[in-house]
C-alpha cells in the first residue's frame, strides 16, 4: 500500500469538511463537518505512524479523538444556547459582530 | 586764578541750578543769586585779568629756525603745566562733584604744546616787519588746564580751560557786563510775568559765552555756542505769549543755526586734516605750518565763516538781529551787543591760522572775510537810517560795527578787530541799557512818536547815551576812535584800500545815525504821553560805570601805551606774522574828520531840518530806495517766501508725494503682496492642500472603512471562508515557487 | 496484497461518497447517518492500519457517543426534521472554491512529497499493549492534561447550556 492513497483520502475528507463549515448553515451541521476535519487528521496520523513504525500516531490519535468529543460537548452546548436564545441556528443570523 | 579758571564758567551754572530751584522762595526771587555768582565770576576774572598782566611775558614766538631748541625749552616749561583734571564745564554738573575733584592727567597735555612751540615756527613768508614797528616781542605764556572728559576711537576729547590775554579779556568783558546787566534787570524786570526763570536764563547764558571763551578745543566750543544759540532762544522769546516775540526767537534760533552747519561742517574738517584732533593751538599750527592741505583749510575756513555770518549776524544773514529786538532789552544790551554776537569774531580770532592761512589774509586785496564784514557794515548802516524804533537803529549799528570787527579780521588788523569789540562792548551795551532806560520812563520805543525833549527830564541817562554815541561815532578821545582808527590803518597798511574806503565811509554814516537818534529822542517837543522821569539807581547805576569805560578804555591801545597789543597777542598771530603799523596821524584825522561831519550832517538834516527834505515825495528813485531801505532789501521776504516758502510749497509738496506714493507705495505694495502671499497660502496651500490632504486621509480612511465594513458580516462562516482562501493562496504561492 | 488495495479502495470510496452527502444533503438526519458511516469507515481504515485498539475507540467514542450528541443536538435545537432547503448558506460557491483550491495545493504537495512512499509490509504489529505503555510512561502528562480538559469540557458545558 502506498502511503500517499491515506493521505490523499484524509486531504480529501479535510477538504469536504473544509466546505462543509464553510457553506452549511445550520450549527450541528458546522459541527459534523468539524468532525470530519478532525477524522481527517487522525486517519493521518496513524498513517503515519504505521509509515514509521512507531505508536505514537495512535497515541496521538486517541488524545485528539478525546479533545473531539470534549469540543462536540461544548460545541453542542453552546449551540444550544443559541437556540434558547434566538430561537433558531441559522449561523448566519449570528452577526451580532457586524461592522 | 588762571589754573583755577574753571570757575568761572562754572559759577554761572550753578547760579543757574540754584536758581531754578530755589529762585522762586527767595526774597529777591533769583536776582541774589545771579547778582551773587555772577558777582563772583566777575571778581575771579579781574583777578585773572590781574594775574595775566603780571605775568612774565619770557616766551618768545620762535621764528622757523630756532624750532627744536625752544621744543625742548618748551617742553621743560610746559611739563608744570600739564595739569591735574578740572571738571569741565558743563552746565550738568553740580558745584560738589566739581570743586574738589582733581585726577592726574597724562602728559598729553604737555605734548599738545610742544607741538604749538614746534611748529610755531612758520613765521609766514614775506610778512618781514617794516617801517620798524614790532619785532617778535615776547609774549606771555597761556595758561591750560585740562581733563579728557571721555575717549573715543582712540581720539581723547578733552574739557578745560586756555587762558590767555584774548580769552581773559572776554571773561573780564562778559562777567562785568553781565553783572551789570543783572544789576539793571533788578529794576527794569521788575513784576515780569517770570523775573525769576528771567535770572536763571542769563546765568546759563553767560555760562556759555565763558564755557566757549574759555575752551581750549572746538568741541567746547561749539557747546558753548550752542549754548549761547539755545539761552538766545529763550531769552529772545522771555515773553513769548505774544506771536511776535516767539517768532523772533524761532527767527534768531533758526538763523543762527544755519550757520551752524558751517560751524559743524568746518569743525569736522579740521578734526581730520589736523590729524584727528580737536585742539585750537594744534589746529591754528598745523594750519600755519602747511600741514594742512589747502583745499581742506579752504573748506574748512569757508564753513566756519557761515558760522561766523549767521551768529555774528553778518550780511546776508544778519536779518535775526533786529527782530531779536522783540527780547527785553536787558538781553539786546548783554547778548546782541556785547556777547553772543561777538562770539562770530571770536571764532575767527581764535582759529586765525585757519582763516589767514586759508584767505591769504596777509596778501592784501580782496577776500571773503572782509569782504564780508565791508558789505555788512554799509548796509546795516543805511538801514539804521530808517528806522523809528530806538532800538532797530542800535542793532543795526550793532550789525554795522561787528562788520567791522569782522572787516578788521579780514584785513588783518587782528588786535584791532579784538580791540574794537572790546570797546565796543561797553559803549554798546550802554546805548541799549540807556534805550532801555528812556522805554521805562516813556513805555515805549517808538522815537517819532513817543520820545523827544527828555534830556532835560532824564539827564543822567542823556548823558551817558551821548557819550555813548560819541564813542560810537570814534570821536577822540573816546574809546570808539581808538579802535576803529587801528581797523582803518590796518586796512589801509596791508593793502585794502578798497576796506579803508569802506570803513570811512561807515564811520560818517554811523556818526549820521547816531546822532539822527540822539536828535530824535533827547530833543525837541516831548512828543509821547505821561510824565517821563529819570530812572532809579539800579538802572542809571550801570550807565554810568559803563559811560566810564566807554571813555577810559580806548587808552589802553593808544598809541604808545598799547597794552592791550602786548596783553592779547598770541602764540598764532605772532606766528602768522600779523603785522603792527605805526598810528598815522593823517588817517587818524581823516577818521574823526568823517565822525564830525557825520554828526554836523545828521544835526543839520534832522535837528536843523537844513537840506533835501521831502525828497521821497519829490522824486521816484529816492522813494523807490526809501522803499527798498525800509523793506530791509526785501531780504526778509526773500527768506521767508523764496526760501523758506519755496521748500514749504514746491519742496515740502515733492517730498511728500513722494512719500505718499513712492515710499509708502512701497511699503504698501510689500504689505500687498505679504497679505496676497499670505491669502494665497490660506486658500490653495493650508485649505486646499494640507486641509485636503488631511481631510482627504480621513475620508479615505472613512471610504475605506465602509468598503472595507462590507466584509464585516459579523458571520463567523465568512470570515472562516476568507481565513481559508487566504490560507489556500499563500500555500500555493509556497509551493508554486518555493 | 491485493486484498488490501481493493478493501482500501471500497472503504475509501464509501467515506468519499459518505462524507460529500454529509455537507451536501438537504436532510439533517441524512447528515448525521452519512457522518456515522464516514466514522465507520476511519475505523475501517485503522483496523488496515494495525490500528485496531485506535479503530475500537473510535468506533466507542465518536459513533456511540458523539453522533448521539448530535442527534440529541438536532433533536433539542428542534432541527427541520425531514427534507428542507434550508442548510447551506450563500457562500457555497466560495466554498467550494476555496475546498477545491486547498485540495490541488494539499495534493500536489502531497504527490510530490509522499508520491512514492510504500508502507512496509512486514512492519511489527503493534499490540494495544505498546500504546498503553506509550500513554502510561511516555505521554503520562499530556493524558493528564486531557483527563483535565474532559473535566473542563464536562462542567463548561453543564455551565452553558443550564437553564438559569
Amino acid at each position: 500500500m502506498y502511503l500517499n492513497q491515506f493521505l490523499l483520502l484524509a486531504a480529501f475528507l479535510f477538504c469536504v469538511g473544509v466546505y462543509g463549515v464553510l457553506a452549511r448553515k445550520n450549527g450541528v451541521l458546522v459541527l459534523m463537518s468539524v468532525e470530519l476535519i478532525l477524522n481527517a487528521v487522525n486517519v493521518n496520523l496513524v498513517a503515519f505512524g504505521a509509515f514509521h513504525n512507531t505508536v505514537v500516531g495512535q497515541v496521538f490519535a486517541l488524545f485528539v479523538i478525546a479533545i473531539a468529543a470534549a469540543e462536540v460537548g461544548v460545541g453542542l452546548a453552546i449551540v444550544l444556547l443559541i437556540y434558547r436564545n434566538k430561537q433558531s441556528i441559522d449561523l448566519s443570523e449570528v452577526d451580532l459582530m457586524k461592522g | 586764578m588762571l589754573r583755577n579758571a574753571f570757575l568761572i564758567p562754572l559759577l554761572p551754572v550753578v547760579s543757574f541750578a540754584l536758581i531754578l530751584f530755589f529762585g522762586k522762595r527767595l526774597p529777591g526771587k533769583g536776582h541774589e543769586i545771579g547778582i551773587l555768582f555772577v558777582g563772583g565770576a566777575f571778581v575771579l576774572s579781574s583777578i585773572c585779568a590781574v594775574q595775566w598782566i603780571s605775568r612774565p611775558a619770557d616766551y618768545t614766538v620762535p621764528a622757523a629756525g630756532h624750532a627744536e631748541e625752544s621744543a625742548a625749552a618748551a617742553e621743560g616749561d610746559h611739563a608744570e603745566e600739564s595739569a591735574a583734571a578740572a571738571e569741565g564745564d558743563h552746565a550738568e554738573e553740580s558745584a560738589a562733584a566739581a570743586e574738589g575733584d582733581h585726577a592726574e592727567e597724562p602728559t598729553a597735555v604737555s605734548e599738545d604744546h610742544a607741538e604749538e612751540s614746534a611748529t610755531a615756527g612758520a613765521v609766514s613768508e614775506g610778512e618781514e616787519p617794516t617801517e620798524g614797528e614790532h619785532e617778535v616781542e615776547p609774549i606771555r605764556r597761556p595758561v591750560d588746564r585740562q581733563v579728557t572728559w571721555f575717549e573715543s576711537g582712540g581720539v581723547e576729547i578733552k574739557a578745560g580751560t586756555h587762558m590767555d590775554g584774548l580769552s581773559v579779556m572776554l571773561v573780564f568783558v562778559v562777567t562785568l557786563i553781565s553783572l551789570l546787566v543783572h544789576v539793571f534787570s533788578t529794576n527794569y524786570m521788575h513784576d515780569d510775568r517770570r523775573y525769576t526763570h528771567f535770572f536763571a536764563a542769563l546765568s546759563l547764558f553767560t555760562a556759555g559765552m565763558l564755557v566757549m571763551v574759555t575752551s581750549s578745543n572746538t568741541l567746547q566750543l561749539l557747546f558753548g555756542w550752542e549754548m549761547m544759540g539755545l539761552c538766545s532762544f529763550m531769552l529772545i522769546g522771555h515773553w513769548w505769549e505774544e506771536k511776535n516775540n516767539s517768532d523772533a526767537a524761532l527767527k534768531a534760533f533758526f538763523t543762527t543755526r544755519t550757520g551752524d552747519i558751517g560751524l559743524l561742517v568746518g569743525i569736522s574738517i579740521l578734526f581730520f586734516a589736523a590729524g584727528q584732533t580737536f585742539d585750537i593751538a594744534t589746529i591754528n599750527d598745523q594750519a600755519l605750518s602747511g600741514a594742512i592741505g589747502h583745499a581742506a583749510l579752504l573748506a574748512a575756513a569757508a564753513a566756519l565763516l557761515c558760522a561766523v555770518i549767521g551768529k555774528s549776524a553778518q550780511f546776508p544773514l544778519h536779518t535775526w538781529l533786529p527782530d531779536a529786538m522783540a527780547g527785553p532789552t536787558p538781553v539786546s544790551a548783554l547778548i546782541h551787543a556785547a556777547t553772543m554776537v561777538v562770539a562770530g569774531v571770536y571764532l575767527i580770532a581764535r582759529l586765525y591760522g585757519v582763516f589767514w592761512q586759508a584767505f591769504d589774509i596777509g596778501g592784501g586785496g580782496i577776500n571773503p572775510v572782509a569782504l564780508v564784514g565791508g558789505i555788512t557794515i554799509l548796509i546795516a548802516a543805511a538801514l539804521a537810517f530808517v528806522q523809528s524804533d530806538i532800538k532797530k537803529v542800535l542793532a543795526y549799528s550793532t550789525v554795522s560795527q561787528l562788520g567791522y570787527m569782522v572787516m578788521a579780521l579780514g584785513v588783518g588788523a587782528w588786535t584791532a578787530g579784538i580791540f574794537h569789540l572790546f570797546t565796543h562792548a561797553f559803549f554798546k551795551g550802554l546805548l541799549f541799557l540807556g534805550a532801555g532806560s528812556v522805554s521805562h520812563s516813556v513805555h515805549s520805543f517808538d522815537m517819532k512818536k513817543d520820545m523827544g525833549g527828555l534830556k532835560n527830564t532824564m539827564p543822567i541817562t542823556y548823558r551817558t547815551f551821548l557819550v555813548g554815541s560819541v564813542a560810537l561815532a570814534g570821536v577822540p578821545p573816546l574809546a570808539g576812535f581808538w579802535s576803529k582808527d587801528e581797523i582803518l590803518v590796518g586796512a589801509s597798511g596791508n593793502g585794502y584800500p578798497l576796506f579803508l574806503v569802506i570803513g570811512l565811509i561807515g564811520a560818517f554814516m554811523t556818526a549820521c545815525y547816531m546822532t539822527r537818534c540822539v536828535y530824535l529822542t533827547f530833543f525837541g517837543e516831548f512828543r509821547g504821553h505821561g510824565h517821563p522821569h529819570e530812572s532809579p539807581k539800579a538802572i542809571t547805576g550801570p550807565l554810568v560805570i559803563l559811560a566810564g569805560f566807554s571813555v577810559f578804555a580806548g587808552f589802553l591801545n593808544a598809541p604808545g601805551i598799547e597794552l592791550f597789543s602786548k596783553w592779547t597777542e598770541n602764540t598764532t598771530v605772532i606766528a602768522a606774522g600779523v603785522a603792527h603799523h605805526e598810528f598815522s596821524i593823517p588817517l587818524a584825522f581823516v577818521g574823526t574828520l568823517m565822525g564830525v561831519l557825520g554828526i554836523a550832517a545828521g544835526w543839520a538834516y534832522y535837528a536843523r531840518n537844513l537840506g533835501p527834505h521831502r525828497l521821497t515825495q519829490r522824486s521816484r528813485p529816492a522813494l523807490a530806495g526809501y522803499r527798498f531801505l525800509e523793506n530791509k532789501y526785501f531780504l526778509d521776504r526773500l527768506y521767508t517766501d523764496m526760501v523758506v516758502g519755496g521748500i514749504k510749497g514746491p519742496v515740502a509738496r515733492a517730498t511728500y508725494w513722494i512719500n505718499q506714493n513712492v515710499i509708502d507705495g512701497v511699503l504698501n505694495g510689500t504689505a500687498a503682496v505679504s497679505r496676497a502671499v499670505a491669502n494665497f497660502t490660506y486658500d490653495v496651500v493650508d485649505q486646499k492642500l494640507v486641509d485636503g490632504a488631511v481631510n482627504g486621509a480621513g475620508v479615505g480612511a472613512e471610504e475605506g472603512g465602509s468598503v472595507l465594513r462590507v466584509l464585516q458580516t459579523g458571520r463567523v462562516q465568512q470570515y472562516a471562508a476568507f481565513l481559508f482562501g487566504a490560507v489556500v493562496l499563500m500555500g500555493g504561492a509556497l509551493v508554486l515557487f518555493a | 496484497m491485493l486484498a488490501q488495495n481493493v478493501i482500501f479502495a471500497a472503504i475509501a470510496l464509501a467515506m468519499a461518497a459518505a462524507a460529500l452527502r454529509v455537507v451536501t444533503t438537504k436532510n439533517i438526519v441524512h447528515a448525521a447517518l452519512y457522518l456515522v458511516v464516514v466514522l465507520a469507515g476511519v475505523a475501517a481504515l485503522y483496523i488496515l492500519l494495525a490500528a485496531e485498539f485506535t479503530a475500537v475507540v473510535q468506533v466507542l467514542v465518536y459513533i456511540g457517543a458523539i453522533v448521539v450528541l448530535f442527534l440529541f443536538g438536532i433533536m433539542l435545537t428542534r432541527a427541520p426534521i425531514g427534507v428542507t432547503s434550508d442548510l447551506d448558506n450563500n457562500q457555497r460557491g466560495l466554498a467550494v472554491v476555496v475546498s477545491l483550491f486547498l485540495f490541488g495545493v494539499l495534493g500536489a504537495v502531497l504527490n510530490d512529497a509522499y508520491g512514492s512512499t510504500k508502507l512496509a509490509s512486514d512492519n511489527v504489529i503493534q499490540k494495544s499493549a505498546d500504546v498503553g505503555n506509550s500513554i502510561f510512561q511516555d505521554y503520562v502528562i499530556p493524558f493528564e492534561i486531557i483527563s483535565i480538559l474532559l473535566l473542563a469540557a464536562l462542567i463548561g458545558a453543564v455551565v452553558i447550556a443550564r437553564r438559569d
